[in-house]
Order: C-alpha cells, then sequence, then structure tokens
C-alpha cells in the first residue's frame, strides 16, 4: 500500500488522504456529503450523472467528485448557490429525458432520483419533456426492465460485471438513445449469461429494473455491492 | 395584499382527477379559517360560470389537454396575479400526459376510447373539444408563479402554500415537496 499523502481542503476543512483517493471519497471521510446518483460503493467509477460536480479553486472548470483524484494544496468547495443550481439542472435533464412519471412507478417513495429532487427543491422541470418511448423487456422470469425509467447511471451494468461476475448487461448507442441491453441485445428471457441474481434491481436508483410482483422496499439493497466487496476482503 | 380586503382565490380543473380538488378540501377544519380571508370566486367547488378579472391566487389543477382548457388557462393567466400549479398533472403532465410517448397521441387516444372497445357504430364524437396533439404542463404554455408537485398534494402543503401566500411571503418548497 502507498503511504504518499496528499493535503487539502474541503469546505475549509484540512484534510489529509492518501493518494489517489477520489475527492468525494475523502470529502466522505471526513464527513462532508456530496450529493450523487451513478455512484454506489462497491463498484468502479462512472461519472456519468453530473450530480457530484464540485468547484475547485483557480479554475472556473467544475469537476466530478467520484472521478477526480485529490491534489496536494487542493480547495475544494462541494456546496454553493452555482453548485446547487448546476445540480438542479442535471436532475431536471434526467427527469426531461426519458417519460419519468412518479405516480405510476413501481419505485415511487424508494426512488433515488425523486429523492435528490427533493433534497435539491426541484419542484417541477423547466425543460421540455421529451416523452420517449422506450422498450420494456418482461421477458426474463421474474426481472423487468422498463427503459423509460432508466437514468443510464450504469450501475446495473457495472454490479452485473464487477460483482457478479457475469457481465450480461451492457450499453447498446450513444447518448439519449443508449439503452441497457442483455448479451447481444437479446431479449432477458433468451439470455444465456443473466445467472437471475437480482443484483440489478437491488441497486438500480430508480424504477427501471424491478422484480415483478415483489414490493419495491423488499427489493432495493443497494449497499450490496459493498457488502460483498467487504466479505471478500475479509481474510 | 391587502390586510383587510379577503383575497380573491380561484380554482380551476383542467385534465386531472379532481383529487387535487379533494386534497385541498383535506384541509378540513383550517378551511374555516381560510374562509375568513379569503373569498372563492371561482371554482367546481363554487357555481360561478365564467372566470372573474382581478384574481389575487389562482390554484390550477390538472394538465393542459385540450384546446378549451389552452384557451381557460390563457385568459385565468389573463386575470390572476399569482398563478400555482396544484399538483403533478398541472406540475409535471403525469398520468394525463401518458398518452404523450405515442406519435399523433390525439388521434391515438380517441381512437382506443372509442373506436376500439366499440361493438356498434363505432366513431370519435365531434362535439368535444379538441385535443392537443401533447398534453402539456401549465408552466409551458404560461408563466407560472408557484408550484405544488404530488398526486395528490398533501393537504398540509397545500395549507402552508396558500397561509405563506396569504402572509404575502413566497413559499419555499424545498425539503417540503415530494416530486411525482
Amino acid at each position: 500500500m502507498s503511504t504518499n499523502t496528499v493535503k487539502l481542503k474541503i469546505d475549509g476543512v484540512d484534510v489529509t488522504a492518501a493518494e489517489g483517493t477520489t475527492i468525494l471519497k475523502a470529502a466522505k471521510d471526513v464527513g462532508i456529503i456530496i450529493p450523487t446518483l451513478c455512484s454506489l460503493e462497491g463498484l468502479t467509477a462512472y461519472g456519468g450523472c453530473r450530480l457530484c460536480l464540485v468547484e475547485v479553486s483557480g479554475t472556473p472548470k467544475l469537476f466530478p467528485a467520484c472521478t477526480t483524484p485529490i491534489g496536494p494544496g487542493m480547495d475544494v468547495t462541494t456546496q454553493s448557490d452555482k453548485l446547487k443550481e448546476y445540480r438542479k439542472i442535471a436532475v431536471q435533464l434526467l427527469l426531461a429525458e426519458r417519460t419519468h412519471i412518479c405516480s405510476v412507478c413501481v419505485a415511487d417513495d424508494h426512488c433515488e432520483l425523486q429523492a435528490m429532487a427533493n433534497q435539491l427543491g426541484v419542484d417541477h422541470v423547466m425543460f421540455e419533456r421529451n416523452w420517449s418511448r422506450e422498450e420494456i423487456d418482461s421477458t426474463h422470469d421474474f426481472l423487468v426492465i422498463d427503459r423509460n425509467r432508466c437514468i443510464l447511471c450504469t450501475r446495473c451494468i457495472r454490479v452485473c460485471d464487477q460483482i457478479e461476475g457475469v457481465h450480461t448487461l451492457d450499453l447498446k448507442l450513444r447518448g439519449k438513445d443508449s439503452q441497457v441491453i442483455m448479451d447481444l441485445d437479446e431479449k432477458w428471457g433468451n439470455s444465456c449469461s443473466c445467472t437471475s441474481c437480482r443484483k440489478c434491481a437491488k441497486v438500480c436508483p430508480v424504477g427501471a429494473i424491478y422484480v415483478e410482483g415483489e414490493p419495491i422496499e423488499h427489493t432495493k439493497k443497494r449497499d450490496v455491492a459493498e457488502f460483498i466487496v467487504e466479505r471478500r476482503n475479509r481474510k | 395584499m391587502s390586510t383587510n380586503a379577503k383575497v380573491r382565490v380561484a380554482t380551476v380543473w383542467l385534465s386531472g382527477c379532481s383529487g387535487c380538488h379533494m386534497s385541498f378540501l383535506d384541509q378540513d377544519e383550517r378551511l374555516v379559517d381560510l374562509a375568513k380571508k379569503i373569498t372563492l370566486v371561482y371554482s367546481p367547488l363554487v357555481d360561478v360560470k365564467e372566470f372573474p378579472e382581478n384574481v389575487d391566487v389562482t390554484l390550477i389543477e390538472g394538465a393542459v389537454a385540450n384546446e378549451e382548457q389552452l384557451a381557460m388557462l390563457k385568459k385565468v393567466r389573463g386575470r390572476t396575479k399569482i398563478l400555482v400549479s396544484l399538483g403533478d398533472c398541472a406540475v409535471t403532465g403525469n398520468v394525463t400526459a401518458l398518452r404523450n410517448s405515442w406519435r399523433h397521441s390525439d388521434q391515438a387516444v380517441l381512437e382506443r376510447a372509442y373506436k376500439d372497445p366499440a361493438d356498434l357504430n363505432a366513431a370519435v364524437p365531434t362535439a368535444v373539444p379538441k385535443l392537443l396533439i401533447k398534453a402539456r404542463p401549465l408552466h409551458e404554455i404560461v408563466k407560472v408563479d408557484f408550484y405544488i408537485p404530488g398526486c395528490p398534494p398533501h393537504a398540509d402543503l397545500i395549507n402552508y402554500v396558500l397561509t405563506e401566500l396569504l402572509a404575502g411571503r413566497a413559499p419555499v418548497m424545498e425539503g417540503r415537496s415530494k416530486y411525482g
């Protein structure tokens, strides 16, 4: 283990952390919670949702805390009016991109996107909504994917690859057209690699992947990756 | 707002299920206090046919789904000082706007409702207001001053917003409202 440490400031607090640590982790270790959606303990960082953007003094550019390593002498700001405005925009863009209708969603009240909207005071979406109509796949025995609710955080893809180790799920196409697919774009019920482990449904922050007929609060176990990684590392 | 004269309040019901108005009534005994401070000048709950001039606060439930509602919304906006989107259909489109994901959803939804299930004389009615191609939230059409999200919004939240507005303060929804 590298013993090189880096000293920096986060929200005015002096922080010392190991070289290579991300701003998100270094902040969390001193009790500063930066809002996130795609990030999940136990999985590699993705940097897709842009909720964790922070300010670093000396540059006008904003940095995603989940993928940016700390540097010596860095002066990081995690909460400001500017950041809050950007975070509200990020949430609104996610809500506008696909057809999120909480009142008919299986994850209503158990949704991280909805919770983030509430936390940030997003009470409406200022952008005209896209009203996308994506494919719903319910061919699996009990797992369902409703791509209309997907925010493309790739948690499901990462947990399938990095924790379950089978890499059934992946992404096709780009930008707003991106879709979570099974194997080489097979129907889920025809997937030869899926082990039906449900980890994708457990970590999905929204109602895009769920277990048919099961109350969402029973399905969601968003710390499953962290839990398994911790157990595996026990000697 | 003047502290002496009663505040002129209206409520409007566009394309929604009336659940938001039910939630409004769920303010229960607080309605008695409210009634001392406001005059309900137009509402599905009172018998006034024409939307009046000089309204202080209007709460609108429902999305804008047809031409009649579109005209109504514009009239209301022109005659109201403070316009509030009441509930998810007004705020996001919600269930009313589920049809938006279909192409030519105005025709598709009429055919699904009137033609597909009919055994005899299947026809789309012509005596009803023409549907818009998409059902839309209010703020996509007119300026909206405040939003009360929820399906339906909680009576406490409606009461909070009204109380703040009557006191001449801007309601703060952060940490209070539930999106969707």
